[in-house]
Protein backbone atom coordinates (compact mmCIF):
# COMPACT_ATOMS: atom_id res chain seq x y z
CA UNK A 1 0.00 0.00 0.00
CA UNK A 2 1.17 3.47 -0.10
CA UNK A 3 1.44 5.30 3.17
CA UNK A 4 1.89 8.23 1.50
CA UNK A 5 -1.53 9.55 2.31
CA UNK A 6 -2.20 13.56 0.96
CA UNK A 7 -1.51 16.11 3.43
CA UNK A 8 -3.31 19.16 1.77
CA UNK A 9 -3.25 21.50 4.55
CA UNK A 10 -6.66 22.57 5.30
CA UNK A 11 -7.57 25.85 3.31
CA UNK A 12 -9.82 27.94 5.32
CA UNK A 13 -11.95 28.94 2.14
CA UNK A 14 -12.20 25.35 1.61
CA UNK A 15 -15.28 23.83 2.76
CA UNK A 16 -14.23 20.19 2.26
CA UNK A 17 -10.65 20.40 3.37
CA UNK A 18 -8.27 17.39 3.92
CA UNK A 19 -7.60 16.93 7.29
CA UNK A 20 -3.71 16.41 7.86
CA UNK A 21 -3.33 13.08 9.50
CA UNK A 22 -2.53 14.77 12.88
CA UNK A 23 -2.36 18.21 13.48
CA UNK A 24 0.90 18.35 14.84
CA UNK A 25 3.42 21.03 14.96
CA UNK A 26 7.22 20.49 15.27
CA UNK A 27 6.77 19.91 19.18
CA UNK A 28 3.35 18.23 19.46
CA UNK A 29 2.18 14.78 18.03
CA UNK A 30 -1.91 14.27 18.00
CA UNK A 31 -2.74 10.62 17.68
CA UNK A 32 -2.66 9.79 13.95
CA UNK A 33 -5.97 9.65 12.22
CA UNK A 34 -5.33 6.40 10.44
CA UNK A 35 -3.53 2.79 11.75
CA UNK A 36 -1.69 0.33 9.33
CA UNK A 37 -2.54 -3.13 11.41
CA UNK A 38 -0.19 -5.56 9.82
CA UNK A 39 -2.15 -8.55 11.38
CA UNK A 40 0.08 -11.45 10.16
CA UNK A 41 3.07 -11.94 7.99
CA UNK A 42 1.96 -15.09 6.14
CA UNK A 43 0.88 -14.91 3.10
CA UNK A 44 0.81 -17.29 -0.48
CA UNK A 45 2.65 -14.97 -2.53
CA UNK A 46 5.83 -14.27 -2.62
CA UNK A 47 6.37 -10.68 -4.12
CA UNK A 48 10.27 -10.02 -4.23
CA UNK A 49 9.15 -6.45 -3.80
CA UNK A 50 7.23 -6.77 -0.39
CA UNK A 51 7.40 -4.22 2.11
CA UNK A 52 7.69 -6.81 5.14
CA UNK A 53 10.66 -6.84 7.16
CA UNK A 54 13.05 -9.37 5.83
CA UNK A 55 12.50 -11.09 9.63
CA UNK A 56 9.49 -11.84 9.10
CA UNK A 57 7.49 -12.77 12.52
CA UNK A 58 6.16 -16.38 12.47
CA UNK A 59 2.22 -17.27 13.25
CA UNK A 60 3.25 -18.49 17.08
CA UNK A 61 4.21 -14.98 17.80
CA UNK A 62 1.16 -13.30 16.22
CA UNK A 63 -1.34 -11.72 18.30
CA UNK A 64 -4.20 -13.56 19.29
CA UNK A 65 -7.95 -12.11 18.05
CA UNK A 66 -8.31 -10.87 21.60
CA UNK A 67 -5.41 -9.62 21.75
CA UNK A 68 -6.07 -7.23 18.20
CA UNK A 69 -9.40 -6.56 19.69
CA UNK A 70 -8.32 -4.72 22.60
CA UNK A 71 -5.94 -3.06 20.21
CA UNK A 72 -9.00 -1.84 18.07
CA UNK A 73 -10.78 -0.28 21.10
CA UNK A 74 -7.67 1.24 22.19
CA UNK A 75 -7.25 2.54 19.06
CA UNK A 76 -10.93 4.23 18.59
CA UNK A 77 -10.63 5.29 21.92
CA UNK A 78 -7.32 7.42 21.13
CA UNK A 79 -8.76 9.08 18.61
CA UNK A 80 -8.00 6.96 15.59
CA UNK A 81 -10.68 6.94 13.02
CA UNK A 82 -8.84 4.80 10.23
CA UNK A 83 -7.59 1.58 10.26
CA UNK A 84 -5.84 -1.13 7.09
CA UNK A 85 -5.80 -4.47 7.99
CA UNK A 86 -2.79 -5.40 6.06
CA UNK A 87 -0.39 -8.15 6.28
CA UNK A 88 1.39 -10.17 4.48
CA UNK A 89 -1.84 -11.29 3.48
CA UNK A 90 -4.89 -10.65 6.16
CA UNK A 91 -7.30 -13.01 5.40
CA UNK A 92 -5.14 -15.37 5.89
CA UNK A 93 -5.63 -14.82 9.84
CA UNK A 94 -9.09 -17.33 10.16
CA UNK A 95 -10.29 -14.36 12.46
CA UNK A 96 -10.49 -11.32 9.96
CA UNK A 97 -14.25 -11.21 9.94
CA UNK A 98 -14.34 -11.31 13.78
CA UNK A 99 -11.58 -8.42 13.42
CA UNK A 100 -13.23 -6.17 10.78
CA UNK A 101 -16.83 -6.98 12.97
CA UNK A 102 -15.51 -5.66 16.15
CA UNK A 103 -13.42 -2.43 14.53
CA UNK A 104 -16.86 -1.83 12.96
CA UNK A 105 -18.56 -1.96 16.10
CA UNK A 106 -16.24 0.36 17.99
CA UNK A 107 -16.68 2.78 15.26
CA UNK A 108 -13.40 2.25 13.43
CA UNK A 109 -13.29 2.95 9.20
CA UNK A 110 -11.89 0.17 7.80
CA UNK A 111 -9.88 -0.87 4.76
CA UNK A 112 -8.48 -4.01 3.62
CA UNK A 113 -5.39 -4.36 2.04
CA UNK A 114 -5.28 -7.69 0.14
CA UNK A 115 -3.97 -9.69 -2.38
CA UNK A 116 -7.16 -11.40 -2.98
CA UNK A 117 -5.83 -14.72 -3.48
CA UNK A 118 -7.34 -16.63 -0.71
CA UNK A 119 -11.21 -14.95 -0.45
CA UNK A 120 -14.01 -16.80 -1.71
CA UNK A 121 -16.88 -14.63 -2.63
CA UNK A 122 -19.02 -15.80 0.35
CA UNK A 123 -15.82 -14.40 2.80
CA UNK A 124 -16.16 -11.57 1.54
CA UNK A 125 -19.80 -10.82 1.49
CA UNK A 126 -19.55 -11.96 5.14
CA UNK A 127 -16.69 -8.95 5.84
CA UNK A 128 -19.18 -6.83 3.79
CA UNK A 129 -21.66 -7.53 6.51
CA UNK A 130 -18.96 -6.95 9.07
CA UNK A 131 -18.58 -3.72 8.18
CA UNK A 132 -16.04 -3.48 5.98
CA UNK A 133 -16.02 0.14 4.22
CA UNK A 134 -13.18 -0.59 1.16
CA UNK A 135 -10.75 -3.07 -0.51
CA UNK A 136 -7.85 -2.55 -1.42
CA UNK A 137 -6.42 -5.21 -4.71
CA UNK A 138 -2.89 -5.64 -5.16
CA UNK A 139 -2.02 -6.69 -8.92
CA UNK A 140 1.19 -7.63 -10.13
CA UNK A 141 0.80 -7.10 -13.72
CA UNK A 142 -2.30 -6.91 -16.15
CA UNK A 143 -1.88 -9.85 -17.42
CA UNK A 144 -1.62 -13.71 -16.13
CA UNK A 145 2.58 -14.29 -17.51
CA UNK A 146 3.77 -11.46 -15.64
CA UNK A 147 1.66 -11.28 -12.52
CA UNK A 148 1.47 -14.77 -11.87
CA UNK A 149 5.55 -14.82 -12.26
CA UNK A 150 6.09 -11.70 -9.84
CA UNK A 151 3.95 -13.11 -7.80
CA UNK A 152 5.51 -16.65 -7.53
CA UNK A 153 1.95 -17.92 -7.37
CA UNK A 154 0.34 -19.78 -10.29
CA UNK A 155 -3.36 -18.32 -10.84
CA UNK A 156 -2.87 -15.18 -9.09
CA UNK A 157 -3.76 -12.79 -11.41
CA UNK A 158 -7.08 -14.49 -12.49
CA UNK A 159 -8.29 -14.48 -9.27
CA UNK A 160 -7.68 -10.98 -8.22
CA UNK A 161 -9.96 -10.02 -11.25
CA UNK A 162 -12.47 -12.27 -9.93
CA UNK A 163 -12.52 -10.98 -6.51
CA UNK A 164 -12.64 -7.29 -7.95
CA UNK A 165 -15.18 -8.18 -9.66
CA UNK A 166 -17.55 -9.64 -6.54
CA UNK A 167 -16.08 -6.29 -4.39
CA UNK A 168 -17.86 -4.11 -7.08
CA UNK A 169 -20.88 -6.39 -7.02
CA UNK A 170 -21.31 -6.67 -3.54
CA UNK A 171 -21.24 -2.59 -3.49
CA UNK A 172 -17.70 -2.11 -1.69
CA UNK A 173 -15.44 0.35 -3.30
CA UNK A 174 -12.18 -0.55 -4.82
CA UNK A 175 -9.06 0.44 -4.92
CA UNK A 176 -6.37 -1.38 -7.36
CA UNK A 177 -3.10 -0.86 -5.93
CA UNK A 178 -0.55 -1.50 -8.62
CA UNK A 179 3.18 -1.92 -7.60
CA UNK A 180 5.72 -0.72 -10.67
CA UNK A 181 9.53 -1.29 -11.23
CA UNK A 182 11.28 -1.96 -14.50
CA UNK A 183 9.61 -5.35 -15.32
CA UNK A 184 6.52 -4.18 -15.53
CA UNK A 185 6.20 -0.13 -15.93
CA UNK A 186 5.72 -0.80 -19.89
CA UNK A 187 2.26 -1.87 -18.56
CA UNK A 188 0.78 0.71 -16.94
CA UNK A 189 -1.55 2.03 -19.55
CA UNK A 190 -3.58 -1.35 -19.68
CA UNK A 191 -3.26 -1.27 -15.79
CA UNK A 192 -5.05 1.92 -15.65
CA UNK A 193 -7.70 0.87 -18.35
CA UNK A 194 -8.38 -2.42 -16.35
CA UNK A 195 -8.58 -0.68 -12.99
CA UNK A 196 -11.29 1.37 -14.98
CA UNK A 197 -12.45 -1.75 -16.48
CA UNK A 198 -13.05 -3.04 -13.23
CA UNK A 199 -14.85 -0.31 -11.98
CA UNK A 200 -12.52 0.70 -9.26
CA UNK A 201 -12.61 3.90 -7.75
CA UNK A 202 -8.77 4.89 -6.86
CA UNK A 203 -5.82 3.64 -8.40
CA UNK A 204 -2.34 3.43 -6.65
CA UNK A 205 0.92 3.62 -8.93
CA UNK A 206 3.34 2.67 -6.52
CA UNK A 207 7.07 2.57 -7.51
CA UNK A 208 9.07 0.21 -5.51
CA UNK A 209 10.20 1.79 -2.62
CA UNK A 210 14.03 -0.04 -1.99
CA UNK A 211 14.23 -1.46 1.00
CA UNK A 212 14.10 -4.62 2.64
CA UNK A 213 13.33 -7.16 -0.28
CA UNK A 214 12.93 -4.68 -2.77
CA UNK A 215 16.78 -4.10 -1.61
CA UNK A 216 17.71 -7.43 -2.01
CA UNK A 217 16.07 -7.22 -5.54
CA UNK A 218 17.22 -3.87 -6.61
CA UNK A 219 18.70 -4.98 -9.87
CA UNK A 220 15.66 -7.18 -10.61
CA UNK A 221 13.22 -4.19 -10.32
CA UNK A 222 15.07 -0.45 -10.85
CA UNK A 223 13.77 1.53 -13.53
CA UNK A 224 15.64 3.67 -15.73
CA UNK A 225 14.86 7.35 -15.84
CA UNK A 226 13.59 7.60 -18.84
CA UNK A 227 10.95 4.85 -17.62
CA UNK A 228 10.19 7.05 -14.84
CA UNK A 229 9.47 9.99 -16.83
CA UNK A 230 7.53 8.06 -18.83
CA UNK A 231 5.52 6.68 -15.90
CA UNK A 232 4.80 10.60 -14.36
CA UNK A 233 3.91 11.33 -17.99
CA UNK A 234 1.39 8.41 -18.40
CA UNK A 235 0.05 9.43 -14.95
CA UNK A 236 -0.42 13.04 -15.14
CA UNK A 237 -2.56 12.43 -18.80
CA UNK A 238 -4.81 9.77 -17.40
CA UNK A 239 -5.10 11.92 -13.86
CA UNK A 240 -6.92 14.76 -15.97
CA UNK A 241 -8.05 12.22 -18.28
CA UNK A 242 -10.42 10.72 -16.11
CA UNK A 243 -11.40 13.23 -13.58
CA UNK A 244 -14.28 12.27 -11.47
CA UNK A 245 -14.10 8.74 -12.72
CA UNK A 246 -10.91 7.36 -11.33
CA UNK A 247 -8.05 8.78 -8.42
CA UNK A 248 -4.62 7.75 -9.20
CA UNK A 249 -2.41 8.04 -6.15
CA UNK A 250 1.28 8.48 -7.56
CA UNK A 251 4.30 7.53 -5.85
CA UNK A 252 7.50 7.78 -7.34
CA UNK A 253 11.02 6.09 -6.44
CA UNK A 254 13.10 8.31 -4.82
CA UNK A 255 16.47 7.08 -6.06
CA UNK A 256 16.17 9.46 -9.19
CA UNK A 257 15.09 12.76 -7.05
CA UNK A 258 16.57 15.36 -6.27
CA UNK A 259 14.98 15.89 -2.45
CA UNK A 260 14.34 12.81 -0.23
CA UNK A 261 10.88 12.15 0.28
CA UNK A 262 9.24 13.49 3.54
CA UNK A 263 8.93 9.44 4.20
CA UNK A 264 5.45 8.62 6.69
CA UNK A 265 5.23 12.87 6.62
CA UNK A 266 8.34 12.71 9.62
CA UNK A 267 9.36 10.17 11.93
CA UNK A 268 6.24 10.06 14.48
CA UNK A 269 4.49 12.49 13.46
CA UNK A 270 1.22 10.87 11.91
CA UNK A 271 1.72 7.98 11.28
CA UNK A 272 2.15 4.16 13.24
CA UNK A 273 1.56 0.89 12.80
CA UNK A 274 1.12 -2.40 14.71
CA UNK A 275 3.36 -5.56 13.82
CA UNK A 276 1.88 -9.22 13.70
CA UNK A 277 3.36 -9.69 17.11
CA UNK A 278 2.01 -6.26 18.36
CA UNK A 279 5.24 -4.08 18.10
CA UNK A 280 4.20 -0.21 18.06
CA UNK A 281 6.06 0.94 14.76
CA UNK A 282 6.87 4.24 13.17
CA UNK A 283 6.96 2.56 10.03
CA UNK A 284 6.71 -1.10 8.23
CA UNK A 285 10.37 -0.97 7.72
CA UNK A 286 11.77 0.57 10.86
CA UNK A 287 12.28 -2.69 12.68
CA UNK A 288 15.42 -2.86 9.90
CA UNK A 289 17.07 -0.82 11.89
CA UNK A 290 18.98 -1.97 14.03
CA UNK A 291 19.68 -0.98 18.02
CA UNK A 292 16.12 0.43 18.38
CA UNK A 293 13.76 -1.15 20.76
CA UNK A 294 10.32 -0.92 19.41
CA UNK A 295 7.24 -1.57 22.59
CA UNK A 296 4.93 -3.94 22.19
CA UNK A 297 0.92 -4.04 23.17
CA UNK A 298 2.03 -6.67 25.21
CA UNK A 299 3.71 -4.16 27.25
CA UNK A 300 2.39 -2.69 30.41
CA UNK A 301 2.12 0.89 28.67
CA UNK A 302 -0.74 2.11 26.43
CA UNK A 303 -0.81 2.69 23.05
CA UNK A 304 -0.78 6.64 23.50
CA UNK A 305 1.68 6.31 25.86
CA UNK A 306 4.15 4.48 23.46
CA UNK A 307 3.23 6.80 20.57
CA UNK A 308 4.11 9.81 22.64
CA UNK A 309 6.75 8.65 25.13
CA UNK A 310 8.85 5.64 24.19
CA UNK A 311 12.38 6.09 23.24
CA UNK A 312 11.81 3.97 19.40
CA UNK A 313 9.53 7.21 18.66
CA UNK A 314 11.23 9.92 20.27
CA UNK A 315 14.76 9.08 18.71
CA UNK A 316 13.93 10.63 15.21
CA UNK A 317 11.43 12.92 15.88
CA UNK A 318 11.38 16.34 15.01
CA UNK A 319 14.51 17.78 13.97
CA UNK A 320 16.88 17.58 17.04
CA UNK A 321 18.65 14.48 16.28
CA UNK A 322 19.85 15.57 13.18
CA UNK A 323 23.75 15.72 11.95
CA UNK A 324 24.97 17.85 9.21
CA UNK A 325 23.99 18.59 5.93
CA UNK A 326 20.16 18.28 7.37
CA UNK A 327 20.88 20.26 10.36
CA UNK A 328 21.67 23.65 9.05
CA UNK A 329 19.42 22.68 5.94
CA UNK A 330 16.23 24.88 5.34
CA UNK A 331 14.53 22.00 4.27
CA UNK A 332 14.64 20.12 7.40
CA UNK A 333 11.23 20.69 8.13
CA UNK A 334 10.03 20.09 4.98
CA UNK A 335 11.03 16.28 4.30
CA UNK A 336 12.47 15.32 8.47
CA UNK A 337 15.99 14.33 6.35
CA UNK A 338 14.39 11.89 4.57
CA UNK A 339 13.65 7.75 5.36
CA UNK A 340 15.84 6.74 8.19
CA UNK A 341 14.97 3.31 7.23
CA UNK A 342 16.63 4.00 3.65
CA UNK A 343 19.75 5.93 5.52
CA UNK A 344 19.88 3.03 7.84
CA UNK A 345 20.12 0.59 5.04
CA UNK A 346 22.35 2.64 2.87
CA UNK A 347 24.95 4.24 4.73
CA UNK A 348 24.37 2.42 8.39
CA UNK A 349 23.11 4.90 10.61
CA UNK A 350 19.33 6.33 10.20
CA UNK A 351 20.70 9.65 11.35
CA UNK A 352 22.78 10.27 8.37
CA UNK A 353 20.77 11.77 5.52
CA UNK A 354 18.56 9.87 3.05
CA UNK A 355 20.84 9.29 0.05
CA UNK A 356 17.79 10.23 -1.69
CA UNK A 357 18.71 13.67 -0.84
CA UNK A 358 20.93 15.66 -3.34
CA UNK A 359 22.80 16.93 -0.28
CA UNK A 360 23.59 13.89 0.66
CA UNK A 361 27.23 12.78 0.09
CA UNK A 362 26.75 9.83 -0.87
CA UNK A 363 23.91 10.53 -3.69
CA UNK A 364 25.52 10.27 -6.39
CA UNK A 365 27.08 7.34 -6.13
CA UNK A 366 23.45 5.47 -4.98
CA UNK A 367 21.92 7.42 -8.18
CA UNK A 368 24.57 6.24 -10.29
CA UNK A 369 24.48 3.01 -9.07
CA UNK A 370 20.66 2.75 -9.34
CA UNK A 371 21.16 3.69 -12.86
CA UNK A 372 23.61 0.92 -13.78
CA UNK A 373 21.68 -1.77 -12.00
CA UNK A 374 18.62 -0.16 -14.63
CA UNK A 375 20.66 -0.62 -17.45
CA UNK A 376 21.67 -4.02 -16.48
CA UNK A 377 19.99 -7.40 -17.26
CA UNK A 378 19.64 -8.91 -14.04
CA UNK A 379 15.91 -10.15 -13.97
CA UNK A 380 15.91 -12.72 -11.74
CA UNK A 381 13.77 -12.73 -8.69
CA UNK A 382 14.71 -13.56 -4.77
CA UNK A 383 11.24 -14.31 -3.91
CA UNK A 384 9.79 -13.77 -0.48
CA UNK A 385 9.16 -16.51 2.18
CA UNK A 386 9.71 -17.53 5.70
CA UNK A 387 12.87 -19.13 4.23
CA UNK A 388 14.71 -15.95 3.68
CA UNK A 389 14.07 -15.87 -0.05
CA UNK A 390 14.59 -18.19 -2.61
CA UNK A 391 16.12 -17.34 -5.96
CA UNK A 392 14.01 -17.83 -9.49
CA UNK A 393 14.60 -20.55 -12.11
CA UNK A 394 15.51 -19.54 -15.26
CA UNK A 395 15.26 -15.76 -16.25
CA UNK A 396 19.12 -15.14 -16.40
CA UNK A 397 21.70 -16.56 -15.07
CA UNK B 1 -22.32 -3.21 -11.38
CA UNK B 2 -20.62 0.09 -12.44
CA UNK B 3 -21.29 2.67 -9.73
CA UNK B 4 -22.20 6.27 -10.49
CA UNK B 5 -19.61 8.42 -12.10
CA UNK B 6 -19.30 12.12 -12.76
CA UNK B 7 -22.39 13.08 -11.35
CA UNK B 8 -23.55 16.34 -12.12
CA UNK B 9 -25.22 18.27 -9.20
CA UNK B 10 -28.68 19.42 -9.82
CA UNK B 11 -31.86 21.14 -7.94
CA UNK B 12 -33.21 17.68 -9.11
CA UNK B 13 -30.55 15.59 -7.65
CA UNK B 14 -31.24 13.48 -4.92
CA UNK B 15 -27.67 12.98 -3.64
CA UNK B 16 -26.80 10.78 -0.38
CA UNK B 17 -22.66 10.15 0.53
CA UNK B 18 -21.90 6.56 -0.22
CA UNK B 19 -21.44 3.52 1.49
CA UNK B 20 -17.33 4.48 1.70
CA UNK B 21 -17.43 8.19 2.75
CA UNK B 22 -19.09 7.76 6.51
CA UNK B 23 -19.87 11.23 8.08
CA UNK B 24 -18.83 11.28 11.79
CA UNK B 25 -18.13 13.28 14.95
CA UNK B 26 -14.84 13.30 16.08
CA UNK B 27 -14.90 13.09 19.99
CA UNK B 28 -10.87 13.57 20.33
CA UNK B 29 -10.56 16.42 17.50
CA UNK B 30 -13.83 17.72 18.11
CA UNK B 31 -14.43 18.31 14.57
CA UNK B 32 -16.77 16.79 11.90
CA UNK B 33 -14.74 14.33 9.25
CA UNK B 34 -16.14 12.63 6.49
CA UNK B 35 -13.98 9.40 6.61
CA UNK B 36 -12.88 7.76 2.83
CA UNK B 37 -10.52 5.55 1.24
CA UNK B 38 -7.16 6.80 2.81
CA UNK B 39 -8.50 10.47 2.74
CA UNK B 40 -10.15 12.51 5.66
CA UNK B 41 -11.99 15.24 4.97
CA UNK B 42 -12.88 18.02 7.25
CA UNK B 43 -16.45 19.71 6.01
CA UNK B 44 -17.14 22.94 7.61
CA UNK B 45 -20.53 23.73 9.39
CA UNK B 46 -22.57 24.68 6.37
CA UNK B 47 -21.25 21.14 4.81
CA UNK B 48 -22.16 19.48 7.57
CA UNK B 49 -25.61 20.46 7.88
CA UNK B 50 -26.27 19.93 4.59
CA UNK B 51 -24.39 16.44 4.16
CA UNK B 52 -26.87 15.36 7.24
CA UNK B 53 -29.96 16.19 5.51
CA UNK B 54 -29.00 14.71 2.43
CA UNK B 55 -30.48 11.20 2.43
CA UNK B 56 -30.35 9.74 -1.11
CA UNK B 57 -34.89 10.98 -0.56
CA UNK B 58 -34.49 14.55 -0.41
CA UNK B 59 -33.43 16.62 -3.62
CA UNK B 60 -30.60 19.11 -3.68
CA UNK B 61 -33.99 21.33 -3.69
CA UNK B 62 -35.48 20.14 -0.94
CA UNK B 63 -32.54 20.40 1.32
CA UNK B 64 -32.39 23.91 0.11
CA UNK B 65 -35.86 24.80 0.98
CA UNK B 66 -35.19 23.59 4.13
CA UNK B 67 -31.77 25.91 4.67
CA UNK B 68 -33.39 28.50 3.55
CA UNK B 69 -36.29 28.91 6.58
CA UNK B 70 -34.15 27.78 8.68
CA UNK B 71 -31.56 31.10 8.03
CA UNK B 72 -34.65 32.95 6.77
CA UNK B 73 -31.89 33.05 3.49
CA UNK B 74 -32.61 33.96 0.27
CA UNK B 75 -33.18 30.15 -1.24
CA UNK B 76 -31.39 30.69 -4.60
CA UNK B 77 -27.96 32.13 -2.88
CA UNK B 78 -28.67 28.85 -0.84
CA UNK B 79 -29.21 26.84 -3.54
CA UNK B 80 -26.37 27.37 -5.73
CA UNK B 81 -24.12 27.29 -2.69
CA UNK B 82 -25.62 24.01 -2.06
CA UNK B 83 -24.57 23.00 -5.41
CA UNK B 84 -21.27 24.03 -5.79
CA UNK B 85 -20.36 22.49 -2.44
CA UNK B 86 -22.02 19.04 -3.81
CA UNK B 87 -20.54 19.12 -7.10
CA UNK B 88 -16.87 19.68 -5.21
CA UNK B 89 -17.85 16.55 -3.27
CA UNK B 90 -19.11 14.73 -6.24
CA UNK B 91 -15.99 15.62 -8.30
CA UNK B 92 -13.66 14.12 -5.31
CA UNK B 93 -15.53 10.77 -5.53
CA UNK B 94 -17.47 11.39 -2.44
CA UNK B 95 -20.81 11.59 -3.47
CA UNK B 96 -23.34 9.44 -5.09
CA UNK B 97 -27.08 9.79 -6.39
CA UNK B 98 -30.05 7.55 -4.61
CA UNK B 99 -30.42 4.85 -7.21
CA UNK B 100 -33.88 4.42 -8.54
CA UNK B 101 -35.31 1.23 -7.35
CA UNK B 102 -36.40 -1.19 -10.36
CA UNK B 103 -39.40 -3.37 -9.28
Amino acid sequence: MSDVLPTIPPDASDSLAVLEKSRSTAETFGIPLAVLLEITHRCPLQCPYCSNPVELDRSGKELTTDEWKKVLSELAEIGVLQVHFSGGEPTARKDLVELVKHASDVGLYTNLITSAVLLTRERLSALADAGLCHVQISFQGVEEGLSDRVAGYKGAHHKKIEVAKWTRELDLPLTVNAVMHRQNLHQLPDIIQMSIDLDADRLEVANVQYYGWALKNRAALMPTVEQLDECTRIVEEARERLKGTLAIDYVVPDYYALRPKKCMGGWGRQFFNISPAGKVLPCHAAESITGLDFESVRSNHSIAWIWQNSDAFNRYRGTGWMKEPCKSCEFREIDFGGCRCQAFALTGDAANTDPACALSPLHETIFKQAEREAEGETNRFLYRNFAGGTLESGNDA
Amino acid sequence: MAGPRNISVSEASRPVLPRHARLKYDETRKVWVILAPERVLAPDEIAVEVLQLCDGKRSVGDVSDLLAEKYAAPREAILADVIVMLQDLADKGFLTEAREKTP
